[in-house]
């Protein structure tokens, strides 16, 4: 995979609020905090994965960069442009170029329109294709995800949930966009079934120079799959690091513990391996912890670490950490 | 023959669908010795599940049957057992926990309410007695100020939280049996982590047996001593957990350890994948079901189903070919 430094993406302090409204005249008495303050590269050909435990805002994140939501604060620049500002016809336009996958293959289909209808959709709606025309391209992307071109004419619930995320990706490359948001797009699937399309999403990567932001809970399989790696705790970026650089050696205690968390299918390893248990559960979005985030379950929490944020900082060229202490794990 | 607990012999269970009637487990035999934890792998629609809740009367008759088998526990045949007969067996001397901690608690009760019904109703132990056990048990799942929290209702708990309570109520009877239907497969990896730990020092002071069932090659791992892996409603492959991931025979197992990427690799390695999609099977098989995924698959492998046979050490494989040579078994 050729990686060029050039940033197809850019996210410059992303924030995402939804308010809660509350009482007899609505009145907005709080926010979920999903976002906040969110910065990153995606360059192109690249796959970034973006990693977290539930409602820690990876999800969020990818559907406020493609404006799906309107961001509360903060810019998203799209090959310079920046998408936030964007009026509603522009931004339609910018859409042939940024896809994206979803996590549940049962919801994402509509169950009334055929498979060739669903893949065809997006060609008549950018006017790209009509007709036979139509017909010809989604066979053709049939034939690309591995499935029988015949499946055309077929409906959504005749098929396997595996099946159904191929059915998905072969719509979300129909515009042949370059960037794509897959958001848990294996998490639904049966073991057997999750590689076989990982393994789709690798190829078609490499055939059409595809970039990628892979949001995901399986660290597993987002080392795997991600060049560079993001990791999301309560709405905040603590770490972002090279894929092997942040596994071998994570320098955010957030990151050590989640990846000491992970089993390995391997006994031996596994009676020798040491866990850093994490206490308790992760805070309420509504009223996060004040100054960094992590710091109610952080093993090293200091004083200061209730009064300042800690800065996004470069600690090793490219390596990015969010906590005052980092230092301690170079 | 060692001395087993739970002795499960050619269970075979069918579901009557509109469709026709599907063989969710067609021929299971398997023992469980005393403080033994068994890990049961497989993928969805393997008859996992299916096989534990028939042991425990929890298939719904109709449309599920159990056509053939016997499940001997403590001089009795689970299987001929009365529907009342069964009942006070089920939570006192085998309990059950589910994956879905969210769905198995009632929202209308209290914990404390939920957690003293079966001691009152299987120790016969007054409401003062009940309440004071309860909350030994919620302090011994690690969930603080539990006489307190006896009060609160399961939406006041997290996921995680409500695990341990579904552990506590499993455990209240003492129990000489647990088994655990994925119970950390929808909860985050640092609470499956402390789970995992939680079960482990539970073992360790109460000494039961446990069966967890699971589709994560790596929980198991370094929880289970022993390990059957299940495909098509069938063992396939059943050894010491060292040997097994040492070792694997048939050619699901080495294809489902194939195809998981792990933690301590590094990326770029494409995974393996196992091709095709797992058999719903309308009729008993007559062939190996894995047959039509298989690639050593032979002509034997489409006309006669192997039975599991023992290749020592008490590894015992389903498979008419030996993976280690490609060639037919002697």
């Amino acid at each position: 995979m050729t990686v060029n430094k050039e940033a197809l993406l850019n996210v410059e302090d992303l924030t995402m609020h939804f308010p809660i409204y509350k009482g007899l005249f609505r009145k907005q008495v709080g926010a979920v905090h999903a976002v906040d303050g969110v910065s990153f590269n995606v360059y192109r050909g690249e796959t970034l994965g973006l990693v977290g435990e539930s409602g820690c805002g990876k999800s969020t994140t990818g559907r406020a960069i493609l404006q799906l939501y309107h961001p509360t604060r903060g810019t998203v620049n799209f090959e310079g442009r920046n998408l936030v500002e964007m009026k509603k016809e522009e931004l339609r336009h910018m859409r042939r170029k940024m896809q994206m996958i979803f996590q549940d293959p049962y919801a994402s289909l509509n169950p009334r329109m055929s498979v060739g209808e669903i893949i065809g959709e997006p060609l008549s709606v950018h006017k790209i294709a009509s007709g036979k025309e139509v017909q010809e391209r989604v066979a053709r992307l049939l034939e690309l995800v591995r499935l029988n071109p015949s499946f055309a004419s077929r409906y959504p619930h005749e098929f396997s949930g595996g099946q159904r995320q191929r059915i998905g990706i072969a719509r979300a490359v129909a515009l042949q966009p370059s960037f794509i948001v897959c958001d848990e797009p294996i998490s639904a699937l049966d073991v057997s079934i999750q590689s076989q399309v990982v393994n789709l999403l690798q190829e078609l990567q490499d055939q059409f120079n595809l970039t990628y932001l892979f949001i995901a809970h399986d660290l597993s399989m987002v080392r795997h799959i991600s060049d560079r790696v993001a990791v999301m705790y309560l709405g905040v970026v603590m770490e972002l690091a090279d894929s092997n650089a942040l596994y071998d050696n994570p320098l955010h205690p957030y990151t050590q513990a989640l990846l000491s968390a992970v089993p390995i299918p391997d006994p031996v390893l596994e009676s020798k391996r040491k866990r850093m248990l994490l206490e308790g559960d992760v805070p309420s979005p509504v009223n996060p912890p004040s100054g960094c985030r992590f710091r109610t379950r952080c093993p090293i929490a200091q004083p200061i670490c209730a009064e300042q944020r800690p800065e996004f900082r470069e600690l090793k060229p490219g390596h990015f950490v969010a906590c005052h202490f980092a230092e301690r794990f170079m | 023959m060692p001395d087993y607990l739970l002795d499960v012999q050619g269970l075979e269970t069918t579901f009557k669908t509109p469709e026709g009637t599907i063989h969710a487990v067609n021929g299971v035999s398997f023992g469980l010795k005393e403080g033994e934890t068994l890990g049961v792998v497989g993928e969805s629609g393997c008859g996992k599940s299916v096989t534990m809740l028939s042991i425990l009367g929890l298939v719904p008759n109709p449309p599920g049957e159990i056509v053939a088998g016997s499940a001997s526990f403590a001089g009795q045949d689970l299987l001929q057992m009365s529907s009342s007969e069964i009942r006070h067996v089920r939570g006192s001397q085998i309990s059950m926990i589910f994956q879905d901690p969210m769905t198995s608690l009632n929202p209308v009760l209290t914990i404390g309410r939920q957690l003293e019904e079966p001691l009152m109703l299987h120790l016969n132990m007054t409401k003062k007695q009940a309440e004071d056990r309860a909350a030994e048990l919620l302090t011994m799942v690690g969930i603080p100020n539990a006489r307190e929290r006896l009060k609160d209702y399961p939406h006041q708990y997290s996921g995680g939280m409500r695990q341990r309570v579904m552990i506590a109520m499993a455990l209240s009877c003492s129990p000489q049996i647990l088994i655990a239907d994925e119970p950390t497969t929808a909860l985050d990896v640092t609470i499956q982590a402390q789970i995992v730990d939680l079960v482990k020092r539970l073992r360790q002071e109460l000494g039961m047996a446990i069966v967890w069932i699971t589709h994560d090659l790596g929980v198991v791992a370094g929880l289970a001593q022993r390990m059957l892996v299940m495909y098509g409603g069938y063992v396939v492959e059943e050894a010491e957990v060292g040997e097994l991931y040492a070792n694997p025979q048939h050619p699901y197992t080495l294809g489902l350890l194939n195809s998981i990427p792990r933690l301590d690799q590094k990326e770029g390695k494409k995974l393996s994948s196992i091709e095709g999609l797992p058999p719903v099977l309308y009729e008993k098989p007559t062939a190996c079901p894995f047959a039509p995924r298989c690639k050593w698959a032979i002509d034997r492998c489409w006309v006669e189903n192997p039975l599991l046979e023992d290749i020592g050490n008490g590894h015992r494989v389903a498979c008419w070919v030996d993976t280690k040579t490609g060639r037919a078994r002697s």
